[in-house]
């Protein structure tokens, strides 16, 4: 949504400009004052780096020499695309997304929707959901690594009372990654649904009002009304949740540390390990920059849905 | 379906429909209640675990069971013994507030100027700024690294927070509020003669304070959260942040599952303060000024 509002607010500049010929004076000078200090920090630390890291990846730079070192060419994207290594990290990302994703839009939109009606205890429902959130992942990490403990975990005794026995959570090779994404699913939801509950606040309450006079019931109201009404924010929470599922690096990194067997190492996890690891910064900067791909690939891909879905409107 | 919608306007007659959508309505806003609480109780397990952990002695942790016998702070005592908590603490409050600092000065003077003042190249510098969102921060690490290597600030403070600083999204979140503001105001401190400093510094800004709190606790956490970078640049034990304190100490303890959960109850505590305190800027952070501008 952020994009759509970037037009708007362009086009209520400009507007101000023409309106406010009453004032000539051009306030160049002034203006680059204001601007001068975020603009500094941003050339130093966002664009300058991501220009060097461009540059890096051409060659064969290593962390522990001074300077580029030799040209590398292509050398570093051609090894990283040939590399066993970069695809299965890669993978090991997507399978990420593709498992967090669902649950994290789903889920967020169901508890959001049922929070809408229950109308009592937001407080508590937001501190159930939402705080999780802000605890720091290494937080999240020592907790979680508990819950799952062979044997003596909650989990593991939970299920077993039950009579039935618990998968090897973490050190299962196909099984620590849906570990690593119901942690994640319990970390991370409460950011989509407050974005759900602010998505609600937005439907305008007549519209119910009518629909129950109809005689919809609240299912009915909730299949043909909020669902459908909410449309562009799930586009919001689907395109963000993607992007953060594709950065994915804390959970790996402090749980299972990219095992077993490096089955859950993802990409950014591949990044650290090429670059601080094996000391191979020129390689590692190329990775990232594959990986810069595929998220402007996504942004992108979203930007399109979200003029198709105005244009709709 | 058809009788249910002419229940209505048949007002006398079709009282039993009309009940019985109120009773049909009035069931599914229970079975609504009963399902959430069974969530939220579920989402809340794992902190209260961790809770009920954290106060049992090391030896009782291994029943698993929510009773504790013997409740004691020990583990708490031995948390901040045995590792070097008070120094994290001092080392993030002090990165995340100069990272806050910092955030809501210069994005706010860049936004005032977007927002306000007249001068070439505007739209340029702004979809300058606005270029800046698609690029993903971990993409920096590498070269981010080498730089503050070069100018031997690893392992500084300044290593730790500059690079949080130059958010895009913080310049929008101020030029989107400040664009709501009524321009009447400022133009009426510009006729008494004020200096486009002055206006900002006694007009805008005390206006704009839910977006400064907005700024403030959203990068706040974030720099508080962070992990990668800090782990990064940070291999002075004096200097770590709880982050990378809590990742070096991980497994420390072994089997004293106890004092691991105090642990990280007090990792966790500034922030779930910080989450009590602000609820309501952090959630209208998130849903207004954040993302939906």
């Amino acid at each position: 949504m952020s994009t759509q509002a970037v037009p708007r607010a362009a086009a209520t500049a400009s507007r101000r400009v023409a309106a406010g010929s009453r004032e000539v004076s051009d306030e160049s000078r002034p203006a680059l004052g204001f601007l001068a200090p975020f603009l500094l920090l941003y050339l130093l630390f966002v664009i300058g780096p991501a220009l060097y890291g461009l540059l890096m990846s051409f060659f064969h730079t290593s962390l522990v020499k001074p300077g580029l070192g030799g040209f590398a060419g292509l050398a570093n994207y051609t090894q990283a695309l040939r590399s066993a290594d970069f695809w299965s990290s890669l993978w090991h990302t997507l399978w990420f997304t593709i498992l967090t994703t669902p649950p994290l839009v789903v889920l967020a939109l169901a508890f959001a929707l049922l929070a809408e009606r229950v109308g009592f205890g937001r407080w508590f429902f937001r501190f159930a959901f939402f705080a999780p959130y802000i605890l720091p992942s290494a937080v999240v990490a020592l907790i979680w690594l508990w819950l799952y403990t062979p044997g003596l975990g909650l989990f593991d005794t939970v299920l077993g009372k039950v009579g039935l026995t618990a998968p090897n959570w973490l050190g299962s090779e196909n099984f620590a990654m849906v570990s690593l994404a119901i942690t994640t699913v319990w970390w991370t939801l409460g950011f989509n649904f407050v974005l759900y509950l602010a998505g609600l606040q937005d439907i305008p309450r007549d519209l119910y009002e009518a629909a129950a006079i109809d005689g919809a019931t609240p299912w009915q109201q909730i299949k043909t009304i909020t669902v459908p009404l909410l449309g562009r924010t799930t586009t919001l929470v689907a395109v963000l949740q993607v992007i953060a599922s594709l950065k994915v690096f804390d959970q790996m990194y402090l749980i299972t540390l990219g095992g077993p067997n490096f089955k859950t190492r993802s990409i950014l996890e591949l990044v650290y390990d090429e670059g601080f690891t094996n000391y191979r910064t020129g390689y590692a900067a190329a990775i990232s920059m594959l990986f810069f791909v595929v998220v402007l690939a996504v942004s992108a891909g979203w930007f399109l849905l979200v003029r198709r879905q105005e244009r709709e409107v | 379906m058809a009788s249910v919608t002419l229940a209505p306007a048949r007002a006398g007659a079709a009282g039993v429909t009309v009940a019985q959508l109120k009773w049909r309505t009035s069931l599914f806003n229970r079975i609504c209640v009963g399902v959430l609480i069974a969530c939220a109780l579920l989402w809340l397990v794992p902190l209260a675990w961790a809770a009920d952990t954290a106060l049992k002695p090391n030896a009782e942790t291994t029943k698993t069971t929510w009773l504790i016998h013997d409740p004691t702070f020990g583990a708490f005592t031995n948390a901040l013994r045995n590792t070097d908590m008070l120094k994290w603490y001092g080392a993030s409050f002090i990165t995340s507030a100069l990272a806050a600092a910092f955030t809501v000065v210069t994005g706010s003077l860049a936004a005032y100027a977007l927002s306000r003042m007249r001068f070439r190249f505007k739209n340029w510098v702004f979809w300058f700024i606005l270029a800046g969102i698609m690029i993903p921060g971990q993409v920096l690490i590498v070269p981010q690294f080498r730089e503050f290597g070069s100018v031997h600030l690893l392992n500084t403070f300044y290593a730790v927070f500059l690079p949080q600083v130059p958010t895009a999204v913080a310049v929008f979140v101020f030029k989107q509020f400040f664009d709501g503001l009524p321009k009447d105001l400022d133009e009426a401190a510009r006729i008494d003669g004020a200096s486009s400093l002055r206006v900002y510094r006694q007009v805008i800004m005390p206006l704009s304070r839910p977006a400064v709190a907005a700024v403030v606790i959203f990068t706040f956490v974030t720099t508080w959260n962070n992990l990668l970078w800090p782990l990064l640049v940070l291999t002075n034990p004096n200097l770590m942040t709880i982050p990378v304190g809590l990742a070096t100490v991980q497994g420390a303890f072994g089997i004293r599952y106890a004092d691991t959960m105090a642990t990280a109850i007090l990792g966790a505590l500034p922030l779930i303060a910080v989450f009590l305190l602000f609820q309501r800027n952090i959630v209208e952070g998130i849903a207004g000024t954040g993302l939906k501008g």
